[in-house]
């Protein structure tokens, strides 16, 4: 039996601003999902899971979260994850970013 | 209200003195986020979904107008220009940055504020009867008695580590609009026909996972020994309270599992060592101290010719005094509830103009006095009722006039999966959708009293369990999904709500609700029987009946 393998971005809080950010294939952290690096190897998803964690000093909270591919990059798998990239619904959120 | 003593100032200055040092140190990476984590925690600061929270204390949710200015110009300057008023009576800012932080507590503290014990297994913010002081129901105002619990229990040194959160609520007033039996400790004011003043005392209550309502603990706590029985109580459950699990460390779980006499019994005889060296002159001549900063205002009597004219002549004048107003103790003055719930808005946010018309507002027609109601709206707690249709007009031009208070748009929503990292669901478009849809049916007066509350999990911040029609947020297989319970009441009559059944999808609880409340429009007896009343008569399987109506296959 084969499996389809698991998709996962890194993603995490930015320390100073609280922002969600996601890791890049330049090892640095983007505010938008769709620049994430995708890791289809479970091991070097945790590789980059450690080494983010390890560099508390720019973000905080970081975890591995399942994605599948989309025509504009990793999409969301879970709608938590969806709401991390696109903010609180626009109803709930009158007072947009300034 | 509570005027700041220079040992006050003092202690808050040191404590932002410190938090300020230690957010260098966590930016220099000389404090790893672990080791910052409770240190931020101690000081409301959050890490949410997208930002951080800073949840600032607004102790027993009285305000005077120059905090309020100050909180909406801390909106401003380091936040997105709005801030959401809590079912604790607390004020959340949604984007605060880190760096940022301790000039907002600087700020915070020049009018009195704070953000310390908002967050973390400590005493959190007492909350009381958001028309204390001024309602024609009171027995005396019980916020002298929360500002000297809340001195005690600030920076208390035995309490910093409790097993969880420990929530107080107290009311002067038998008309329970404080939900006492819904917190750790409830205190209700009582005076005994000798003229004798006490408490009776409710101890493990809460909601959450395990909804309880507390059992009364005393009938009859004679005033003077509130402190020492109350740090009896607060001793007791740290040492009994589980810390071997999170699930079950509040003391509603200690009492339930120890059994409430076997708890009575450690709590008495604690009361007993500790009560005698219980410095007593200390305490009464701070509590005289404090009750004369809560004189009430002059409230001299003026005509009432405006209002009965504009009652008369203005139909949209009239349908916000039927609603929005309450009964005040003293003749030709009413309590004004503004409403933040404004049809599909956000229930509980105010932006900083908002805000600061409020604060105009309450100089201008309420002798300096707001308060925030644990239903997330603001209160004027002394309006003199020939001034109501001014301050109706200058509230009406800034979207804060909806006659709604009490009725089934004044909803109480958490923040749900729209900021809050523990939601499983959203709550905040729920309560939009079901504001805005019953506006557009013309349905909301006509069904009256109605108090519709919406968690986005099972913490239940939005209080679901005691509204008349509670509903849950859940995520089931990574689809929301919303759970209804029917019969739920905060008041002094106290009851949990009954799940109904399946849940609904986000797109069906809208039409699930209408359900439920067309059958109760076609059971009611008449007009005055409310939606709570038609239920406690009836049953839930009249309205489960009509909920899952042709509807069993999809809900299932």
């Amino acid at each position: 039996m084969s499996r389809k393998p698991q998709l996962q971005v890194v993603t995490a809080n930015a320390l100073i601003s609280g922002h969600s950010v996601w890791l890049t294939a330049s090892g640095g952290w983007s505010p938008r999902m769709g620049d994430a690096r995708v890791f289809d190897d479970p091991q070097q998803a945790q590789a980059a899971l450690a080494h983010a964690t390890a560099r508390s000093d720019i973000v905080v909270g970081a975890y591995l979260a399942p994605v599948r591919a989309g025509v504009a990059g990793p999409e969301p798998v879970h709608f938590r994850e969806a709401f991390r990239r696109d903010g609180p619904s626009p109803a709930a959120n009158a007072h947009p970013r300034s | 209200m509570y005027r700041y003593d220079e040992f006050d100032h003092a202690f808050l200055a040191e404590r932002n003195r410190q938090f300020r040092a230690q957010v260098a140190r966590r930016l220099d990476g000389s404090l790893s986020e672990d080791e910052f984590r409770p240190l931020r925690l101690m000081n409301g600061l959050y890490l949410q979904l997208h930002a951080y929270m800073l949840r600032v204390a607004i102790p027993y949710g009285t305000l005077n107008p120059a905090q309020l200015r100050k909180l909406a110009e801390i909106a401003e300057r380091w936040d997105r220009g709005y801030g959401h008023f809590t079912t604790r009576q607390n004020i959340q800012f949604n984007w605060p940055r880190l760096i940022d932080v301790p000039d907002m507590l600087d700020a915070l503290a020049e009018v009195g504020l704070h953000a310390i014990q908002t967050s973390g297994n400590t005493v959190r913010n007492v909350t009381a009867d958001h028309f204390a002081g001024a309602a024609a129901d009171e027995i005396d105002d019980p916020r002298p008695w929360a500002e000297l619990i809340r001195q005690w229990s600030t920076d208390h040194p035995e309490f910093q580590f409790l097993p969880r959160k420990f929530k107080i609520a107290i009311t002067g007033s038998p008309h329970d609009r404080a939900v006492t039996r819904a917190h750790d400790i409830g205190l209700r004011m009582l005076r005994r026909k000798d003229g004798a003043e006490g408490f009776e005392v409710i101890v493990g209550g809460g909601l959450g996972r395990t909804p309880m309502l507390g059992p009364v603990i005393r009938d009859f706590l004679p005033a003077s020994d509130l402190l020492p029985y109350l740090e009896a109580i607060l001793a007791t459950y740290n040492l009994l309270g589980r810390r071997d699990n999170k699930y079950k460390a509040r003391i509603k779980i200690t009492v339930h599992e120890n059994g409430l006499d076997t708890f009575r019994e450690l709590v008495e005889a604690r009361f007993a060592e500790i009560a005698p060296d219980f410095d007593r002159q200390t305490t009464a001549a701070e509590l005289a101290r404090i009750r004369a900063m809560f004189a009430s205002p002059l409230l001299e009597s003026k005509s009432e010719y405006a209002f009965h004219e504009a009652h008369q002549r203005d139909p949209v004048f009239r349908a916000w005094a039927d609603t929005n107003l309450h009964p005040h103790r003293a003749k030709g003055h009413a309590i004004v509830t503004v409403s933040l719930k404004a049809h599909g808005e956000t229930p509980g946010d105010a932006t900083s103009e908002q805000m600061r018309l409020i604060a105009d507002l309450a100089e201008r027609y309420g002798h300096g006095e707001i308060r925030v109601s644990h239903e997330q709206n603001l209160i004027l707690p002394h309006v003199a009722r020939g001034d109501l249709p001014a301050l109706h007009a200058a509230l009406k031009a800034a979207g804060l006039a909806t006659a709604n208070a009490g009725l089934l748009s004044d909803i109480i929503a958490c923040p749900g999966m729209d900021y809050c990292a523990l939601a499983t669901a959203r709550s905040i478009p729920v309560a939009q959708e079901i504001a805005t849809h019953f506006d557009r049916l013309r349905l909301e007066h006509d069904i009256g009293p109605l108090k519709i509350k919406i968690s986005g999990c099972i913490n239940a911040c939005g209080h679901h369990h005691v509204g008349h029609i509670g509903i849950l947020g859940l995520d089931r297989a990574g689809v929301e999904n919303y759970q209804i319970t029917l019969g739920g009441d905060g008041s002094e009559d106290a009851s949990l709500g009954s799940r109904t059944g399946p849940g609904f999808a986000h797109d069906e609880i809208v039409p699930a609700i209408e359900r439920i409340l067309r059958a109760y429009l076609e059971l009611r007896e008449n007009r005055d029987e409310t939606f709570l009343a038609a239920y406690r008569r009836l049953g839930a399987a009249p309205f489960k009946a009509a909920l899952y109506e042709g509807n069993r296959a999809d809900a299932a």
